[in-house]
């Protein structure tokens, strides 16, 4: 076609022309598309290999394996509960390698093994007092150090300045790895014992505990309480001002950030009504505060899904409001509102920032036993090892994650199946 | 007894309550012709026999419990020797501690007078009288109360609508709650803040341009001059949730136009829960991984680019907040997206345009009120954000507009101001009630015009 270039091209032309161009920027626009997608799902991947890339060592734990002679001479003149199991403990190290001689040397064998090695002994001997007298052979948890290496997280190529183990040390490690004294195993202590300062001895059962405690405080305040408001904000209330001021109230609530209810919990339950620092019982009260609102949310959708010829036909056969939402509208509501519940519950299990406020971020050792014992929870403990220089915490920080991570998910895909199972089309 | 104990003995005798109640229900009915001639069934006349055994004593074991303390303590120091009693409030708490711990066999801190002692066997004693009287009281009432209404009980008594009623104020109280937690929220907050507004003037909080809460000892003392101007503590706070919202938002948005207009079914099915795994997890979780890896390897990359990063640089905090919100900017814009009519998009469709054009110029223009409104629900969370920046961002409170220097926010501030050892007098302690107050403030205005305007949208198109 050759066409003047004077005359002005045709729409047709002008739109075949752009074609190509617009073509283009549709592609780019999609693989944008994709490109976002794809970096958040890397985000997601880089996040987890990263956890479970630090933190899968932590399963195992490097442990010793002692020979120990429980000597009589030992309980003389100190019961069995008191008896100094710790230099049992170092007499036992230097029996093992007779040649170690002087006082630091002597330090670095013991430091071989974990400080908590007499405690284990001695729970051994109190449990069997009839070994007292015998050799006994015992596997305690080796020092952090000795972990780290043994895991590969301190390297052996490094001059002996700058490693954490001397020579010495690392020569002694060699010796009982022949004799095949010292192995990894799997880390019991881990998921039995409490916080410590010693990494190998520090685990995340009085962590679980306080979360699960705290928790129990939420799921029986929040679930009654939430399910009430939402049944009367849905079903009984009026219309007007005050209903909508609550409405409000509830929406705002659930985007107020959760250090401000920490506040809350600090200046009105702990100053205000003297309850305990620390305690799951004032943890569950400032959770149960948070996860009101999605629990009312979540209830209230629920309740909507509920058809009206329902209450029509309760209604219609003689029942009264009350019946017809108790005994016919609930029921039927029950399941979203038990899957509000859940994903409420697993958010208050993430929660960190309000507890610190309550002073569940202190060091405590003991597995808490009531709800007004101090404690701490899951989260509050990772963030307290995560602070913690020691490298042997870095692990362990991130197999607390896995283990939470675990916990959430199992609570999520809860609310996911029962949501499945019990979904209705009306 | 114990108030567990207590509690459990209170239960059962509702439990008995309810049993008599019905019973009673039943009696009555018999020489009327029936149950069927009472006025409500006899599970009501159980249920109200119930409550008023319940209510009463619940309502008295409750506010027994949240006083008795503070009662005795307050008994306990009136009757205190004059020199004990004379001391300045803090000391006097200190002592009063002590003989709590007196009292609960812990460890003592101080060295015990014999004052200490008997006002601790005092306390005990105190309290064991007061746990035996009310015990007597809760139990009494509760079987008081009941015995009352199983009198009452009659064929003629409206025992379903009493019934209802109670249960109508319950679910009222219920849905009050949330009124009287930001009633809380706001006094609390606001307490605390006037008294630190009172030692700092409002003007020096809001314009100083210094912040470094810590307070002198001594008089003498370097480096303590106690300055508490918050710009730099909001500088930091919005530089933070800029790099965040930079990261979010562009990620988040596209994202949630290509699950919503060209993902398949089956893609979307998959990605989308995947994504929603990233808004669940918790926020420790991610201060960890930006503490641990995110910073060390900016820190690295920087170096390699001859750049000086800090090693709590203000990007690695916010670039991980930005992945954190990703999911919640991109669910709030699936969501509007979706609420666009079909009928737009396909009138862009038959005046030739290409998908991406009627999603550039139709469906996002359409759905921007909406967008907006998530973005700045997405803002207001990354304000409040704490976890993150606690562990990944500093505390120094530097005045920089420089992602790649240490800042601090205000959430960072406040953990660090309350957490450990706290004296409430002191302006440190109370600048944080400061900090959260305008922290809610601004939050606040921030979800409330974002729900408005997500509201009103909403039902442009219902």
């Amino acid at each position: 076609m050759n066409r003047p270039a004077s005359q002005p091209p045709s729409a047709m032309e002008t739109v075949r022309r752009g074609l190509k161009k617009r073509y283009r920027a549709e592609r780019n626009f999609k693989i944008c598309g994709i490109a976002a997608v794809s970096a958040s799902l890397m985000f997601l991947a880089v996040l987890f290999t990263n956890i479970v890339g630090n933190g899968y060592t932590a399963f195992q734990q490097t442990f010793i394996e002692l020979e120990v002679f429980v000597d009589p001479a030992m309980f003389k003149d100190s019961s069995l509960s008191s008896a100094d199991y710790s230099g049992l403990v170092k007499q036992t190290m230097r029996d093992m390698f007779p040649e170690v001689s002087g006082r630091s040397e002597k330090r670095e064998l013991y430091s071989l093994v974990s400080s908590g090695a007499g405690f284990r002994l001695r729970e051994i001997v109190m449990k069997q007092p009839h070994t007292v007298g015998e050799t006994l052979v015992v596997r305690v948890p080796a020092d952090d150090d000795v972990d780290m290496l043994l895991k590969g997280h301190f390297k052996r190529d490094v001059p002996e300045s700058e490693r954490r183990l001397t020579d010495r040390q690392l020569a002694w490690i060699d010796r009982l790895m022949a004799d095949g004294k010292i192995e990894k195993r799997f880390n019991w202590i881990f998921f039995t014992a409490g916080d410590s300062r010693e990494p190998e001895l520090a685990g995340i059962w009085g962590a679980a505990v306080g979360s699960f405690l705290a928790l129990a405080v939420t799921l029986i305040l929040s679930f009654p309480i939430g399910v009430a408001a939402a049944v009367y904000l849905e079903e009984f209330a009026p219309k007007n001002r005050w209903t909508d001021l609550i409405e409000v109230n509830i929406n705002n609530l659930a985007a107020v950030p959760s250090i401000v209810f920490g506040l809350l919990g600090l200046a009105i339950f702990l100053n205000f009504f003297g309850l305990p620092r620390s305690a799951p019982l004032v943890g569950g009260l400032v959770l149960t505060l948070m996860t009101l609102p999605t629990i009312i949310i979540a209830s209230r959708a629920s309740l909507k899904s509920v058809p009206p010829s329902v209450r029509e036909a309760a209604l219609g056969i003689g029942a009264s409001k009350m019946q017809m939402v108790f005994h016919h509208v609930l029921p039927l509501a029950l399941p979203g509102m038990l899957t509000g519940t859940i994903i409420g519950m697993a958010q208050a299990l993430g929660e960190t920032a309000p507890l610190l406020m309550i002073g569940m971020v202190a060091f405590i050792v003991d597995i808490p036993g009531s709800f007004t014992d101090p404690s701490t929870v899951l989260p509050v403990q990772i963030y307290l090892w995560a602070d913690s220089p020691e490298r042997a915490f870095v692990e362990r920080t991130s197999a607390a994650i896995m283990v939470l991570l675990v916990f959430l998910i199992v609570m999520n895909a809860a609310a996911v199946y029962l949501r499945k199972k019990f979904e209705k089309r009306w | 007894m114990p108030s567990t104990t207590l509690f459990a003995v209170l239960l059962s005798l509702i439990a008995g309550a309810f049993y008599l109640g019905r019973r009673r229900a039943f009696a009555v009915g018999r020489p009327v012709g029936g149950i069927k001639n009472l006025h409500s069934r006899p599970n009501y006349y159980g249920l109200l026999t119930a409550l008023w055994c319940g209510i009463p004593a619940l309502v008295v074991f409750g506010c027994w419990q949240a006083f008795e303390s503070t009662i005795i303590t307050k008994l306990i120091v009136a009757e205190l020797p004059e020199h004990l009693r004379s001391l300045p409030e803090n000391r006097l708490g200190l002592v009063v501690n002590d003989i709590r711990n007196l009292v609960s066999g812990n460890i003592v801190s101080g060295e015990i007078e014999p004052a200490m002692r008997e006002a601790a066997e005092r306390y005990r004693s105190l309290q064991t009288a007061s746990d035996a009287s009310l015990a007597v009281i809760v139990l009494c009432l509760g079987s008081g109360c009941a015995l009352w209404v199983r009198r009452k009980i009659s064929p003629a008594l409206r025992a379903r609508n009493q019934v209802e009623k109670v249960a109508t104020g319950i679910l009222i109280l219920c849905s009050t709650i949330a009124i009287f937690t930001t009633i809380g929220i706001v006094l609390s907050v606001l307490y605390e803040s006037i008294r630190f507004f009172k030692a700092v003037p409002v003007t020096e909080f809001l314009l100083g341009l210094k912040w470094s809460p810590q307070m002198a000892i001594r008089e003498d003392q370097v480096g303590s001059s106690g300055a508490f101007g918050a710009v730099p503590v909001f500088a930091g706070t919005a530089l933070i949730s800029f790099i965040a919202m930079l990261v979010a938002v562009p990620i988040g948005l596209m994202a949630a136009i290509y699950l919503s207009e060209y993902a398949g079914k089956r893609f979307r099915a998959a990605a989308k829960p995947l994504m929603e795994i990233l808004a669940g997890i918790p926020t420790v979780v991610y201060g960890f991984f930006a503490a641990l890896t995110v910073s060390p390897f900016i820190r690295r990359s920087g170096g390699v680019l001859g750049l000086e990063v800090s090693s709590e640089s203000a990007l690695a905090a916010g670039l991980v907040m930005g992945i954190m919100i990703i999911p919640f900017v991109s669910s709030l814009s699936d969501d509007v997206i979706n609420a666009v009519p079909q009928s737009l998009r396909d009138g862009a469709y038959s005046l030739g345009a290409t998908k991406s054009e009627t999603i550039k110029h139709v469906v996002i223009p359409a759905a921007l009120p909406g967008i907006v409104g998530g973005v700045l629900l997405a803002v207001s969370r990354a304000i409040g954000e704490t976890m993150i920046v606690v562990m990944a961002a500093g505390l120094a409170a530097n005045l920089t507009a420089n992602p790649l220097q240490a800042v601090t926010t205000v959430t960072v501030q406040i953990v660090t101001l309350l957490v450990g050892d706290q004296e409430f007098d002191s302006p440190k302690t109370l600048a944080a009630f400061a900090l959260g107050l305008l922290l809610f403030v601004l939050t606040l205005i921030l979800n409330v015009i974002a729900l408005h305007v997500v509201r009103k949208y909403r039902e442009q198109y219902e």
